[in-house]
This record gives structure tokens, sequence and C-alpha cells, in this order.
């Protein structure tokens, strides 16, 4: 090999052609062709533009961002922020992001749950679960979202009106009007609890991962459950005994013709977040069952093999394992849930596509407000891909 | 040790003589042996068979009373419309398909001239016929494109009419069933072409065209499909000279094109990496030019590798059809929804919506099974 590697004729650098100018030329061709295209495009953006400015005035549209700081005046019924009629559109378009964030992340986590399991029960050796799961799977995921959407809202508007609300458990209340649930009066003490929650968990994290490292290191496993215990549940309930643990249940009750107190989730929101769970779960499950089967029989064999208990082996060498086939697919489940959740529009569930929607009917300004549904779109998605990226990188295969 | 071995070692039960003959296994086989196999074999599978089993049975009794025992089939139509007391009176205990009775050819057919529903009905069938002659292996050849092209004129001409005697139908009043098949069958029909392109675009050395094909590719998956629809709908006659201007169908179509031709280039993509290095040097090697090594030797080996993926595509793209109730146009769903504002089928949307789902489903569920088998045929020379 060194023989070859000191042959001065190989040493020598290939001889640098110039570009010839004939049609032979392979870097002439592609250099011809990609000012051809790019110069058609171009000349096509160019053309639209020059119309599209034409027509704005010939129309009278104003263009600009300036309506974002004008009054909005229209109603939202739900918002995670204060907000009025008398707003401005820039806060109006923001309640709408923040409602599409809300029904987006709430989704994902539900249909990640009830997906798992759906796919789990889809590989039961009980028959009947199995069938029964395989049969929910192929029933949801061959009928268009926006028809279950208008069948799960159709079907909660004719639930019977607040007096004769259906009550299956105390304090929860379903009825025309949406869903009712008991919620606690919400004070400081809880919210320095959930801060403790959260820090509890943050330490959590390190510890285990300086566990880890030490266990690497010398090989000696080291339990980390009773100190994860201790700072994720322990924390949080001393910090609400230190404030002389307050609790008042705000449990809903029937006053006049609607409901007061408790937790309001309206019809719209419940119709939307069911069809999204419902329908995402199902393309879920069949991920998660292709990554479980992806998952050689022998792993199973060589890890019974050396004794482990069935928990670990699922823990430390199915699932991670599984994991590697499951995340791409569910990034794009992910990011589905999210770009379906626009379908919203269609029940009144005021999400950004609604409140844009109706913005640029008001103002006729349908440049801008299609723009911002797509720039707050891509946003998102670019942020839930990037998130993945980075856990799939993580959990990726590490070769040599 | 030495204990161990020994007792290892030293025969205890030998038995004296051959043994008896033992019964064959009762429960090794047959109906009562699956059962303990696959019903009952543990205390918590046995408990989660008889949960569901009586969940299932509690349920079909509830929805066949619903559907069947208590359903209204048909109402008396007076001159003031349909008369719905007694459907009313059921108060959701029983169905009214009595709403499916009266506005099925609504359904189906949307404001199409009454006298005429015969056209719509024949295209939805040739339609169907063409769907079976493309899923035909034997027809995969460069004349399934004549077949293509001769049904589409074919439908062209009996939707809007105006030739050999039948009477001109403007687009404005097409609907129902025949919209949705339209606009999932042009669509997919020629967004399969870009996509091809716009896959080997992504693909090229050439940096320019590269570049062009990902930011498409990327901008469109990024965006819901609702907000191309909205653009379509009122963004696109602004880009466009003064006087010109498409119909909203058009424009409709348009959009589902580009968005779904961003989505199958994804895949076909996904084919054109997984096809080993080798042919592309061995296609070079022969001398043959680009065209002729993508025609004749890449595509159709990746596109083969990528039909089971193709399919579903296809399918989410059926199904995404349905998104133009939004922006109003007039296809299977909407007529759907349509059909229940009238006062007097108002509260019956529960049975629409079950007969409309009922006809997306017998579509998606033929496409998933054909798919299946499909993938299943084509994957017979890799199983040992």
């Amino acid at each position: 090999m060194s023989d070859t590697a000191a042959d001065p004729r190989l040493l020598r650098a290939p001889p640098k052609r110039g570009i010839r100018l004939s049609w032979a030329d392979e870097r002439l061709r592609a250099i011809v062709w990609q000012v051809l295209v790019l110069g058609v495009v171009g000349g096509i953006v160019w053309w639209l533009v020059r119309n599209t400015q034409h027509n704005l005035e010939v129309r009278r549209i104003a263009t600009g961002w300036d309506f974002l700081s004008r009054e909005a005046g229209l109603p939202i019924a739900e918002y995670v922020i204060p907000y009025t009629p008398a707003s401005t559109y820039a806060r109006a378009l923001l309640v709408g992001v923040l409602n599409t964030l809300k029904v987006a992340v709430v989704g994902i986590i539900l249909a990640t749950i009830i997906g798992t399991l759906l796919g789990i029960a889809r590989l039961s050796k009980n028959w009947l679960l199995s069938r029964i799961a395989g049969a929910y799977i192929e029933l949801i995921r061959d009928v268009p979202l926006l028809l279950q959407l208008l069948f799960w809202y159709t079907l909660l508007q004719a639930l019977p009106s607040p007096r004769q609300a259906l009550h299956p458990v105390e304090g929860v209340f379903l009825s025309n009007r949406g869903l009712r649930l008991p919620w606690i009066e919400w004070q400081d003490a809880h919210s320095f609890a959930l801060l403790g929650l959260v820090l509890g968990a943050v330490i959590t994290f390190f510890y285990a991962r300086s566990a880890r490292a030490k266990q690497m290191a010398d090989g000696q496993p080291r339990k980390i459950w009773p100190a994860a215990l201790g700072l994720i549940i322990g924390l949080p309930v001393l910090i609400w005994l230190g404030f002389g643990a307050p609790f008042t249940g705000d449990i809903p009750a029937l006053r006049g013709f609607n409901f007061a107190g408790g937790m309001a989730v309206t019809p719209e929101y419940f119709a939307l977040l069911l069809g999204l769970v419902t329908y995402t779960a199902a393309f879920i499950a069949e991920i998660v069952r292709a990554g479980i089967q992806a998952v050689a029989k022998g792993q199973w064999e060589a890890a019974e093999a050396l004794g482990l208990p069935r928990g670990l082996i699922m823990r430390k060498i199915v699932l991670p394992q599984a994991l590697r086939v499951i995340v791409p697919p569910m990034t794009s489940q992910y990011l589905n849930l999210t770009k379906n959740s626009s379908l919203a529009v269609a029940i009144g569930y005021q999400d950004i596509v609604s409140i844009a929607n109706t913005t640029l009917n008001q103002t006729g300004q349908a440049i801008e407000g299609i723009t911002i549904i797509m720039v707050v779109y891509l946003t998102i998605s670019l942020s839930i891909s990037l998130f993945m990226n980075w856990y799939n990188a993580r959990i990726a295969l590490v070769e040599r | 040790m030495a204990e161990i071995t020994a007792e290892a070692t030293t025969p205890r039960d030998v038995p004296e003589s051959p043994a008896e003959p033992r019964r064959p296994p009762m429960l090794a086989v047959g109906p009562v042996a699956w059962m303990r196999a696959n019903l009952f074999s543990s205390w918590i599978s046995t408990a989660v068979t008889l949960a569901l089993a009586y969940l299932i049975i509690r349920w079909a009794i509830g929805f066949v009373d619903w559907a069947f025992v208590n359903a209204i089939w048909s109402v008396p139509v007076t001159e003031q419309g349909a008369q719905t007391q007694a459907c009313r009176a059921l108060d959701h205990a029983g169905a009214c398909w009595a709403v499916i009775t009266e506005k099925h050819r609504f359904i189906l057919f949307g404001t199409y001239p009454y006298e005429e529903h015969w056209r719509p009905a024949l295209c939805i069938l040739l339609f169907i016929g063409l769907y079976i002659v493309s899923a035909m292996r034997r027809f995969w050849r460069p004349a399934l494109g004549l077949i293509w092209l001769g049904t589409l004129v074919v439908i062209g001409g009996l939707m809007w009419g105006g030739v050999l005697g039948l009477p001109y139908v403007p687009q404005e009043r097409w609907g129902g069933l025949v919209i949705t098949l339209i606009l999932s069958t042009f669509g997919i029909a020629l967004a399969f072409p870009l996509s091809i392109l716009v896959a080997l675009g992504r693909r090229s050395r050439m940096p320019a065209i590269k570049m062009l094909c990902v930011v498409y590719v990327e901008l469109i998956r990024g965006v819901p499909l609702i907000s191309l629809l909205f653009m379509a709908s009122v963004m696109f006659p602004l880009f466009l000279p003064e006087g010109v201007n498409f119909d909203k169908l058009l424009r409709a179509q348009v959009a589902i094109i580009l968005f779904a031709a961003a989505y199958l280039a994804e895949v076909v993509r996904g084919g054109l990496q997984a096809l080993p290095k080798g042919q592309y040097e061995a296609a070079e090697a022969l001398g043959l030019s680009f065209w002729q090594k993508t025609g004749f030797i890449i595509l159709p080996q990746a596109l083969r590798l990528v039909i089971p993926p193709l399919v579903n595509t296809f399918i989410g793209m059926f199904k995404d059809t349905s998104l133009v109730l939004i922006i109003g146009i007039f296809d299977l769903l909407t007529a759907g929804k349509t059909a229940i504002i009238e006062p007097a089928w108002q509260g019956f949307g529960v049975e629409v919506y079950i007969t409309v789902a009922l006809i997306y489903f017998v579509f998606c569920f033929a496409m998933s099974r054909y798919s299946q088998s499909l993938e299943a045929e084509l994957n017979r020379h890799r199983v040992r």
C-alpha cells in the first residue's frame, strides 16, 4: 500500500480543465440548465408580483402590517391570555397561536399515550383485544379527519342541555355547553409547589446522569428511585405543606341555565381534541407496532439467556432499539397533528387559521393574513423537527 | 460438585418397560384449545376477554337497536317538505335513515340537474373502472396512460355536456361524490409526474435546481393544506392579470396538485435513495444519457420499491380532498353537511356523517387492502 502512495505519478494532482464552450462539457451544460431554470422561475415570480401589485392598486387594498396595531373588534370565546374585542389584531393573532399550541401540545401527549397503548394492544396475545385494536385502527385511518371532527362536534351538540347534563361522576358534567371538571382554587402555594416539581425533576435528571456516569466507571448500579421520589413528589408536597396546605375544591354546579365554577372545556375544543387524538392515535399505534416488531426475536432470547427480568429487557434492550425505528415516523405524526389542528376552523374553534381568516376578511389584506398562517406553521413545524432530530440523534445507534 | 455429578449420572427413573402409549392431547387442537391459547391464557387475559366481550355485546345491542330496530327509513313528504315529526319523536333512540332516503341523490350528485343524474353516476362508475384497471398488473404498460387520457376525456364530456345532444351543465352545478373523485384523481394523476421531477431535482448535483426543489418541498410540507386552499381561493385571483380568472374548483385543484406533489416527491426520493449505487454507475458506464438512465434503469426499479408508501399517500390525498369544504367547494362531505342545513332535517347529522364515512371508508379500505396485497406480492422474491 505504501508503495502506491509513494508513487509520484499518483501524487500528481488531476489536470485542471477550463470549461470548454461545448455542449459536450458536462459542467457547461449544468450551468446553462441552472441559469435557464432560475430564469424561468424568477420570471414567473416577477410576473406574479407585478400582477399582484397592479391588482392591489386597482382594488385599493392596503398593504403592510399597520393593521396589526388596530383594534380587532372580533370576539374570541376562548383565550389563554387576557383578551377583549377592544384588543389589537396582533393580540388576537397571538391568542390564536396560543389556542393552536394549546390543542396541539395536549393532543400530542394524549395521542402518544393512547397510540402506544393501542399499538401494544394490537400485538397482544389476546385475540379479542388485538382484533378490536386492529378494527379501530383500520376504521379510523380510512375516514377523513374533517368528517370525524364534524361527527364528534355534532354528537357533542346533540347532548342534553345543562339542566339535564350527563353526570357520570360527582363534579363532572357533560352537556351541549361542553365538559365541566372539578378543579382547585389556584393559590400562590400551588404555583410554588409546581415550581418545586419542576426543580425536583431537573435535579433528578442531573442526579440520574451522575449516577449513570459513576456506574459506567465502577460497574456498581445505584438506586436512584428513592432520591427521585423525594425530589419529584416530596419537594412539592413539602412546599405545599409549608404554605399551610391550602386546598379548596372548585366544584362546578348548575346556576340558572349554565354551570358556574370548575374547569370548563368548550364543545369546540373538546371535539377538536377528541378528533385529533383518536385519529392520530391510530397512526401512532401502527408505528409503535412496527417498531416493536422490528426488534429481532433473538434480542429477547439473548436477554432472557442472560437472566434479565422481563421489565429490564423491555427497558434496556427492546425499547432503545424499537425507538430508533419509531422516532422518525412519530415526528411526522406530531407534525401532522399540529397541521391538522388547522381544521378547527370547520367547527368554530378559534385557532390561528380561524382568527387569521377572520382578520383577512375584515381587513381585506389576504396576503398578510395567509403569510401569518404560513409563518406560524412553518415555525412550529421546524421547531418540532429540530427537537425530534436532536432526540433522534441522541438515541441513534452509535457505530464505529 | 462431586455429589451433583454423581446424582446427575446415576440413572434414577429408568422405566422398566416401554412407556404406555400416551393419549393424544385432547386440548392441544380444536376450538377449545384455540380459545384457551388466545382468549383465556392467563387470569389477566381472561379478565380482559370477559370485559371486552361484555362491552362489545352491550355496544352492539345498543347499535342494532339504534340503527335497525328503532330506525325510521322513510317519512311522508308533503308540499311543505318532509314531515320529520316521527323522527324527532324518537329522540335519538333510533336512527332516522329517512334523511338518506330523501337526500341520497343530493349527497351523491349535489345540485346537478335531476334528470341528468345518470351522467355523474356513469362518471363515478368510469372512475371506479379506471381504478380497477390501474390496479391490475397486466395493464401496467404505456398504454395505461392512453386509457387514462381517454377515460378522463369521456368523463369531461359527460359532466359538461354540450356534445352529442347532451345538455350543457355549468361547472357550478356539479357536486357530491363526483367532485371528490375528480379532485383526487386529477390531483394524483398530475401530481405524480411533477413529484418525480421534483424528486430528481432534489437529488441533482446542480445546486440551484436542488435548492429550488428543497425549498418547494419543505415549504409545502411545513404548512397545512388549508392554508394552501385559502391561498387558492383568496390570493390566487390577485396573482393573475386583470380579467383573467379561473373558477374556484380549478384553483383548488391546483392547490391539491402542488400539495400532493410535495408529499409524493419525498416518497419517490426514498425510492431513488434506496436503489444501490451500482445501478446508477452501470447505467453511466453503458453511456446512457441522463434521461435514458432515469427512464429505463432508475425509475422502474425505484418506483417499484415505493409502491406501498405511494398508495398510502394516495389514500391520504383522497381523504384530504374533503378539506375543500372549508373554502366552500361542493364535494361529498360538503354535500352531506349541506343536506342537513334544511330545517326539517336539522339534527340528523350523525346519520348523514355515518353514510358519508362509509363511502370514504369503502374507497380507502379497498386501496389499503390492495397496497398490502401488492406489498406481499412484490416482496415475494425476498422471502426465503
